[in-house]
C-alpha cells in the first residue's frame, strides 16, 4: 500500500511501486483529467506537477512521488468544477480559445500554473518556452498564450 | 448572438478535467481488451496464421476474416468496410496489400497479456515486391491494381489551353512534389463496441468511440455484420481531435473491436498506441504536379495546365474525392482565359492515404502557388503584385466555367494581409537589414513571402444535393431547444457555435438550447462532419429548424404569455413532442456536370491571403518563422474567437508540413519514425505569433452569411514559407526560370542540397 498527497488529500493506494504514475492516478484514483497521448514523454497530455515540479506521469513511477504532492488539473479549480471554483487560468483557457479539442488542456494548464508560480509577469517567449513539452495539434499556441498572459495578469492584480 | 463570443459549451469540463474521452469511460463489466496483428510485409499472400501451442489462450479471444466470414458467428455478413467503393476487407484473409494491414485479431481482459499474446501469433507469408511511389506505380513496375494501378482519373477542361500558350510571351514549366502527413490528433484513435439483446429480441450493437462521422462508423456496421437501421447505434465521446484523420479510420478500429466482443460475448476496448496510430492509419496523400503557366508579358495570365498524380495507397477509400478536390482547386485563385488539368491517383503498397484537412487541395495548391512565385521571378516581378494582377474577382470564371457570383473575398484578403504586414516596406527593409547582415559576416538572412488561395465550401458538385443533410430542433418544457445534428464536435466548436445559430434563428436565449449527443440512434444523419461544411451547410438547417419551432410556439402563443409558457402549452396540447425535422435544400446554381467536371463545383469558395516572414540559417538552412500574418474570408465568423482559432491552427499544420514534419519510409514499406520523438510536429516555440484578420464577404445562403473555415488555413501556409525562403535566398544568385524550393519538406538538409545543386 503507498501512500499519496494527490491534489492536497493524502491518498493510500494499492499498487506496485513500479506502475507508472499516469496508470494510478487514471485507474485506481480515478483521476481521468491526466490524458495519455504518446506513452514516452513527447506530448506532454499527462503533464503534472511533482512538488510544484511538471513531469510526464506517463515516466514516472508511482514509487518515486512517495513523500512528495502531486497536483493534477483536477487540483487547480478551488473546491468543485463550477465557473465560480475556476482559477484564472481555467478562465482565461475558456475566454481566449485556449482549448479546442482540449486532450492537451490538462497538461497544458497544469505546466501554464507551474510557470505562474515561478514567474508572476512572464514574456511571451517564457511562456512559450515553459508549454514547448505540450504539443497542441489545434489551436497554432497563439491564444494558449494570450490566456496564460491575461491569467497572469489577473493574478497580479489578485496579489 | 451571431459574431459574439460566448463560452464555448464544452469549455468547463475541459478545463476541468471532467471532459470524457473514450478511454476515460470506465472499464464495462467483464470488459476485454483488443488488440491488432498486423502485417509486417508491404506486400505478399498469406499462406496460414499459427498459434504458439506453448502459449495459453484459454483466456484470449482470436478472430480472423473467417469469423466474419461464417454463417453461425456473423450471418449474413461479410468482411468489407462499406465507403465508396466495397473493396477493403475488415481482416485481410490471403492477399496482403499493405504494411500494418491487419489480420489477426485477439482480446483479453488484461491487458499485458493480450499485448504478449500479439507476439505468439506466427504468421506465413509469401512476400511480393511491393510499389511505394508514384512513378513506380505509373510504370506499372509492379501492377498492384486494376491493369495499371489507375484509382481514379480526372479530366477538365476550359478553353484551349495548346494553341493559347503558342501566343504567350512566356511560358514555364516546373514539377512540384509533396509528401505524406501524419494527422496526429493528440488523442489516439479508440472505442469501446459491445452487444446486447434489444427488446425485440435481436442482436444489437453499440459502438462508442472518437469519431468524425456516426453514420460512416454506422454504414460500415451495418454493412460487415448484416444489421438493420435501428441495431447499431454509434454514439461520439468526446474527440481530443480529428483533422480528417476521424473521418474514415474509426470505421475499421469499430469493426475490429465489434468483431471481437461478437465473438467474445463480452465488451471490448480498443485504444491505439501511438506507433500504431502512426503505422497504420491514414495520412496525406503524396503528390506530383506538372505546372504550366503561360502569361503577356505586362504579366496577365492567359492558360494553364496542370497534370497532378496523388499516391492513394493500397485501398480506393476516400481517394477519387480528394484527387477531385485536388484538380478542382489546381488552378489556384487566379483568372485564366483556358485551363487544362488531368489528374490521376494511382494505387501503392502503403496504407491507403485518406481524409486531412485540405483533402486534396493543399497539395496542389503547393503547385500552383510555387509556379506564380516561378513566374513572378522569371518576369522579374514582385510576387504579391502578380497575385494581385490576377486574382480572382466576383464575375470571373473558374476552371469549371462556375461565375464567381457571390462573396468573393479574394482581393479584400490580399489586401487585408498585405497591409497588416505593410508588405513593400517590409521587403525593403528585409532586403536592406539582409544587407547589412551580409556586410557584417552574419549568417542569417531574412524574407518575406506570401500565398493567396481559395477553398470551395461544402461537399463537390452536387454532392450535397445527394446527401440530402437533416437536423431536427425539439422544443422541450420550460421554452428550451434541443439540436439533434450528427454533426460532431472535434475541439473546432461546433456544439458552441450550433447553439448560436439556433439562438440567433429562435429568439431563444443561448442558455435555453442544448446540442444532442451524436449518437445514431438520437440524432438525423447530417452528414459526416468533413469539408469545411458544417457551420455553412449543417448549421443553415440548424437555423431553419430552430426558426420554425420558434414560429410554431409564436402561433401558440397568447397576449402577454412568454414564450416558455407558450412552449410548455403547445407540449401539452399536441400530448407529445413538437419537433422540427429539416433537410438541406443547396441554393439553386449551374448543375455540376460530374461527366464533364463542368458548372458550379461548389456553393461558394473561403478565400484567404498568408504573408510570413522566416529566417534563415545559411549554414545549417535551418528556417525560423518570425512572424504570420493572415486575412481569411469566412463570409461571416459566428463566433471570432473559435473562428480565429481554426485559422491558426490551420495554418500551424501547414508550416509542419513545410519544415518539420516528414515520414521516413524504409525500402520494405515500413515506417521509421512513427513515434512522437522523431516525427516531429510544431512545439509553441517553433510556433510564430500569428496576427490574424477576418475578412467577411457574406454568403447569403451560410447562417449569418458564414462560408466554410476548417480546411482552408492548410491549404496556403507552405507555399508561403517557401516563397519566403527564396526571398531571404536572393542572394545566392538563384535560377531565374524555376522554382529553388518544388518539393515538402523544406528540412534543412533538402533546402542545402536544393542550394548546393542551383549554385553549383
Amino acid at each position: 500500500m503507498l501512500e499519496l498527497d494527490v491534489n492536497g488529500k493524502k491518498v493510500n493506494v494499492d499498487a506496485s511501486p513500479l506502475a507508472r504514475l499516469l496508470d494510478v492516478l487514471r485507474g485506481p484514483l480515478g483521476l481521468t483529467g491526466t490524458k495519455e497521448g504518446c506513452g514516452e514523454g513527447e506530448c506532454g497530455s499527462c503533464t503534472v506537477l511533482v512538488d510544484g515540479v511538471p513531469m510526464n506521469a506517463c515516466l514516472v513511477l508511482v514509487g518515486q512521488v512517495e513523500g512528495k504532492s502531486v497536483l493534477t488539473v483536477e487540483g487547480l479549480a478551488v473546491d468543485g468544477a463550477l465557473p465560480e471554483h475556476l482559477n484564472h487560468l481555467q478562465r482565461t483557457f475558456i475566454d481566449h480559445g485556449g482549448a479546442q479539442c482540449g486532450i492537451c488542456t490538462p497538461g497544458m494548464l497544469v505546466s501554464a500554473e507551474a510557470l505562474l508560480r515561478n514567474v508572476p509577469k512572464p514574456s511571451d517567449d517564457q511562456i512559450r518556452e515553459a508549454i514547448a513539452g505540450n504539443i497542441c495539434r489545434c489551436t497554432g499556441y497563439q491564444r494558449i498564450v494570450d490566456a496564460i498572459r491575461h491569467a497572469a495578469e489577473l493574478r497580479g492584480r489578485d496579489q | 448572438m451571431i459574431g459574439q463570443n460566448v463560452p464555448r459549451t464544452d469549455g468547463l469540463a475541459k478545463v476541468v478535467g471532467t471532459a470524457r474521452y473514450i478511454d476515460d469511460v470506465p472499464p464495462l463489466e467483464g470488459e476485454l481488451w483488443g488488440v491488432t496483428v498486423r502485417s509486417p510485409v508491404a506486400r505478399g499472400v498469406l499462406t496460414k496464421i499459427e498459434l504458439d501451442p506453448s502459449f495459453d489462450w484459454s483466456d484470449v479471444t482470436v478472430a480472423t476474416a473467417d469469423d466474419l466470414e461464417d454463417p453461425k458467428l456473423n450471418p449474413g455478413g461479410v468482411n468489407l468496410v462499406a465507403l465508396i467503393e466495397e473493396d477493403q476487407p475488415v481482416l485481410a484473409k490471403r492477399e496482403l496489400r499493405h504494411m500494418y494491414e491487419p489480420i489477426v485479431l485477439l482480446a483479453c481482459a488484461d491487458r499485458d497479456k493480450a499485448e504478449r499474446a500479439r507476439a505468439a501469433v506466427k504468421l506465413h507469408i509469401d512476400p511480393l515486391p511491393p510499389v511505394l511511389s508514384i512513378d513506380d506505380a505509373l510504370a506499372k513496375k509492379h501492377v498492384v491494381w486494376g491493369k495499371d494501378n489507375v484509382l481514379k482519373r480526372y479530366r477538365i477542361r476550359r478553353g484551349d489551353v495548346d494553341a493559347a500558350l503558342k501566343d504567350c510571351d512566356l511560358v514555364l514549366t516546373g514539377t512540384y512534389r509533396t509528401h505524406h502527413q501524419e494527422q496526429m490528433y493528440i488523442e489516439p484513435q479508440g472505442v469501446i463496441a459491445r452487444w446486447f439483446q434489444g427488446a425485440d429480441g435481436a442482436e444489437q450493437l453499440k459502438v462508442l468511440g472518437s469519431l468524425q462521422c456516426p453514420y460512416y462508423v454506422h454504414k460500415a456496421l451495418k454493412k460487415a455484420f448484416a444489421l438493420k437501421d435501428d441495431h447499431a447505434h454509434v454514439e461520439q465521446t468526446v474527440t481530443g481531435g480529428g483533422f480528417g484523420g476521424k473521418e474514415e479510420y474509426p470505421s475499421l478500429v469499430a469493426l475490429h473491436a465489434s468483431l471481437l466482443s461478437k465473438k467474445s460475448g463480452k465488451p471490448v476496448r480498443m485504444i491505439y498506441g501511438r506507433k500504431e496510430d502512426i503505422e497504420a492509419t491514414t495520412k496525406r496523400h503524396p503528390s506530383q504536379c506538372t505546372v504550366t503557366i503561360g502569361c503577356k508579358k505586362d504579366g496577365t495570365f492567359v492558360a494553364v495546365k496542370v497534370d497532378c498524380a496523388m499516391d492513394g495507397g493500397a485501398y480506393v477509400t476516400l481517394t477519387p474525392v480528394v484527387l477531385s478536390r485536388g484538380a478542382l482547386h489546381a488552378c489556384g485563385a487566379y483568372k485564366f482565359q483556358h485551363n487544362a488539368v488531368d489528374a490521376v491517383a494511382v494505387a501503392t503498397s502503403t496504407p491507403p492515404n485518406g481524409a486531412f484537412r485540405g483533402f486534396g487541395a493543399p497539395q496542389t495548391i503547393w503547385a500552383i502557388e510555387r509556379h506564380v512565385d516561378a513566374v513572378a521571378r522569371a518576369l522579374g516581378r514582385d510576387p504579391e503584385d502578380l497575385r494581385r494582377q490576377n486574382l480572382f474577382e466576383e464575375g470571373d470564371v473558374t476552371a469549371t466555367g462556375q461565375v464567381l457570383s457571390v462573396s468573393v473575398g479574394g482581393r479584400p484578403c490580399l489586401e487585408a494581409a498585405t497591409r497588416a504586414a505593410d508588405w513593400k516596406a517590409r521587403r525593403a527593409n528585409i532586403e536592406r537589414f539582409n544587407e547589412r547582415l551580409a556586410r557584417e559576416g552574419k549568417r542569417v538572412r531574412r524574407g518575406l513571402g506570401i500565398s493567396t488561395f481559395m477553398h470551395g465550401g461544402g461537399f463537390t458538385g452536387s454532392g450535397e444535393r445527394r446527401l440530402k443533410g437533416k437536423v431536427a430542433v425539439d422544443l422541450e418544457p420550460g421554452g428550451r431547444l434541443r439540436v439533434r445534428s450528427a454533426s460532431t464536435d472535434i475541439g473546432q466548436g461546433t456544439e458552441t457555435v450550433f447553439r448560436q445559430i439556433a439562438a440567433s434563428a429562435s429568439g431563444v436565449r443561448i442558455e435555453d438550447i442544448a446540442v444532442e449527443v451524436p449518437c445514431t440512434t438520437n440524432v438525423p444523419d447530417s452528414g459526416p462532419t468533413v469539408a469545411s461544411r458544417t457551420v455553412m451547410v449543417v448549421g443553415s438547417i440548424v437555423a431553419k429548424a430552430a426558426a420554425e419551432i420558434a414560429e410554431r410556439v409564436r402561433e401558440e402563443s397568447k397576449p402577454g404569455e412568454s414564450f416558455a409558457e407558450a412552449g410548455d402549452r403547445l407540449l401539452r396540447r399536441v400530448g407529445g413532442t413538437v419537433s422540427s425535422l429539416q433537410q438541406y435544400e443547396p441554393p439553386v446554381t449551374v448543375a455540376f456536370d460530374e461527366e464533364t467536371y463542368t458548372g458550379d463545383a461548389y456553393p461558394c469558395f473561403s478565400w484567404m491571403c498568408d504573408v510570413a516572414e522566416v529566417e534563415v540559417d545559411l549554414d545549417t538552412f535551418e528556417t525560423r518563422v518570425v512572424k504570420w500574418w493572415s486575412a481569411t474570408d469566412v463570409g461571416r465568423a459566428i463566433h471570432p474567437v473559435l473562428c480565429a482559432g481554426q485559422v491558426e491552427g490551420g495554418t500551424l499544420q501547414a508550416i509542419g508540413w513545410a519544415l518539420h514534419e516528414d515520414l521516413v519510409w524504409r525500402p520494405d514499406g515500413s515506417i521509421a519514425n512513427a513515434r512522437m520523438t522523431n516525427y516531429i510536429v510544431p512545439t509553441a516555440v517553433d510556433a510564430p505569433p500569428f496576427e490574424t484578420i477576418l475578412v467577411e464577404v457574406p454568403f447569403p445562403h451560410g447562417p449569418g452569411g458564414a462560408k466554410g473555415v476548417g480546411e482552408l488555413p492548410m491549404d496556403g501556409g507552405a507555399p508561403a514559407i517557401a516563397s519566403a525562403i527564396e526571398h531571404a535566398l536572393a542572394e545566392l544568385k538563384l535560377p531565374t526560370d524555376r522554382a529553388l524550393l518544388p518539393d515538402l519538406p523544406l528540412l534543412p538538409e533538402r533546402v542545402f542540397e536544393r542550394v548546393m545543386k542551383e549554385t553549383a
